[in-house]
């Protein structure tokens, strides 16, 4: 295996484990600073795909993943989460070891489910779609059993990170128009989010979804 | 040439027991030398521990009336256990004569073996700390079984062999290759390493606390030459689980037997990887607070989490 193989593999490996991290974490603040790790282990792992495939629009999306996830989406969900003075720990539905062993059971599971995907798969790295697609079911994991909208949202976010590593590992990236689509709809996706939470917080006088199955027209 | 060369190992074989024994108690001092520094205090001394050792030894053992010849020989099993461990490990040299002894498994089962005893001992004398210091222990150290033996399995699948000669052999001699598997590995036997030497995050070596203590509660009731043995055997264990470690994960360096011109080399790599882990342990344990005993399990389940990632990522990536 070359070095560059290597070296994407150990990002891959991170990846997963900040997956878990942020699956583990109880902290709204070191959630979001977890979800700007994720974004640039993510910028690098496109970039050496750039650098080794010799694709040039993939220095772009490395460049735009930087900016967007790894600055502006972290600095907007602080400046959220200030406004909304929600730092309290997080809720959590099921327990937290019951939850990473869920984790562990995704993993096999999706390990398994990509196993005969990677051998159609072309290009320098097959065995990552399993851990893309690993990362997006842990991702899901974390807004199911997460209370609060503002958690949800930050796993919907890595949610979209998973897939954005399954496109660059597996075919090298999509055209550059549509990752300027996805990005730009990401960041709107924040921008309508934040607006949301500003109405549930007014309306309910907390961020816990749970008081939104209660539908009364009182 | 064949009863030359069994000469050889057994020398070998004999010289790094006997190196074990005698750096071990070192070891214990360089790291309370480390936390002392980084906590700024002056210390006790590298050599702390052997004045213990002596004061311990010198002195009449009192044993309790009601204690059964179990609570007699624990001490001397449990240091008999952790030295046959240190003598597995390649420490110095690979391919020692004991080597086939035990494979990484059997390896767990001594450390289990050395703790079902010390459990017992500790519940045999029925005060009420005794038996506290032995379900803790026991809770501690279940969960971190199979967190150990995880990490044991990940380099085996990576060295294709579950004997430690073989995987040392097979990571020592290789050429530079990033094994995210084996990092994970490592993080995950850091956190057991913690656990199983009753380090910081889960208990601290030297409290006497009635609510915190676990391994302390255990020893409670030994005192001179039996106490001296378990302070030893300790020290040994941590020796014997650092090796591991660094025979696992930083093998390089280490000389093969029968090579007389590598021993000093292979010592001299030693000693400077075994100053670092000291120093680290130090570090972290001055970092870490320590945890309350239910958050234990917790931490645990992380070291777990990682063993079974890594194995799983070797399984997928083959790295």
């Amino acid at each position: 295996m070359s070095y560059t193989v290597q070296f994407i593999n150990l990002l891959a490996a991170i990846l997963l484990l900040i997956s878990f991290a942020m699956l583990s974490q109880r902290r709204i603040l070191s959630l979001i600073n977890l979800f700007a790790w994720q974004g640039l282990v993510l910028s690098v792992s496109t970039f050496v795909v750039a650098y080794s495939t010799a694709q040039q629009h993939l220095y772009f999306s490395a460049a735009l993943t930087l900016l967007l996830k790894v600055l502006v989406l972290p600095w907007l969900l602080h400046r959220l989460i200030r406004k909304l003075n929600v730092r309290w720990d997080v809720e959590t539905l099921i327990n937290i070891p019951a939850t990473m062993l869920a984790g562990i059971a995704l993993v096999i599971f999706a390990f398994n489910l990509a196993a005969p995907i990677s051998q159609l798969a072309e290009g320098i790295t097959r065995g990552l779609i399993g851990i893309a697609l690993a990362s997006v079911l842990l991702s899901l994991l974390m807004m199911l059993t997460r209370r609060k909208a503002v958690t949800q949202v930050v796993g919907f976010l890595a949610m979209e990170n998973g897939l954005f590593f399954a496109a660059t590992s597996a075919t090298h990236g999509m055209p550059l128009v549509v990752e300027l689509g996805i990005a730009l709809d990401v960041l709107v996706a924040t921008f309508i989010f934040g607006i949301f939470f500003f109405q549930i917080r007014e309306t309910f006088d907390s961020l816990d979804i749970t008081h939104m199955e209660k539908l009364k027209d009182d | 040439m064949e009863n030359t060369n069994l000469a050889l190992g057994m020398l070998f074989q004999l010289f790094q027991s006997l190196l074990v024994v005698l750096l071990a108690p070192l070891l214990m001092g360089w790291v309370s030398q480390c936390r002392a520094w980084l906590q700024n205090r002056s210390g006790p001394g590298l050599l702390q521990p052997y004045r213990m050792l002596r004061k311990l030894f010198l002195k009449d053992a009192v044993i309790a009336f009601n204690a059964s010849p179990l609570f007699r020989v624990t001490p001397y099993i449990l240091f008999g256990c952790m030295w046959l461990a240190a003598a597995i490990i390649p420490i110095i040299a690979v391919d020692l004569p004991f080597s086939p002894a035990a494979d990484v498994i059997a390896l767990v089962g001594v450390f289990a073996l050395a703790r079902v005893f010390i459990a017992l001992a500790a519940m045999d004398i029925g005060t009420a700390f005794g038996s506290l210091g032995a379900r803790r222990e026991m809770l501690v150290s279940f969960l971190a079984e199979p967190a150990l033996l995880m990490v044991l399995f990940t380099a085996s699948l990576i060295s294709h062999s579950t004997q430690l000669p073989s995987i040392v052999g097979a990571l020592a001699h290789r050429e530079f290759v990033l094994y995210p598997s084996l990092a994970f590995a490592a993080l995950a036997f850091v956190i057991v390493l913690l656990a199983e030497n009753a380090r910081i995050p889960v208990d601290n070596p030297n409290t006497h606390l009635e609510l915190t203590m676990i391994h302390e509660a255990m020893i409670l009731e030994y005192s001179a030459r039996h106490l001296a043995l378990i302070e030893w055997a300790v020290s040994l264990k941590l020796f014997a689980y650092i090796s591991l470690g660094i025979a696992l994960f930083i093998p390089h360096g280490i000389a093969d037997v029968g090579k007389w011109d590598a021993l000093p080399l292979s010592i001299a790599a030693l000693l400077a990887k075994l100053v670092m882990a000291g120093a680290g342990l130090a570090l972290l344990e001055t970092l870490l607070a320590k945890v309350r005993i239910f958050r234990a399990p917790e931490f645990l389940g992380t070291a777990f989490l990682l063993a079974v990632l890594g194995l799983l990522i070797h399984i997928l990536l083959g790295a």
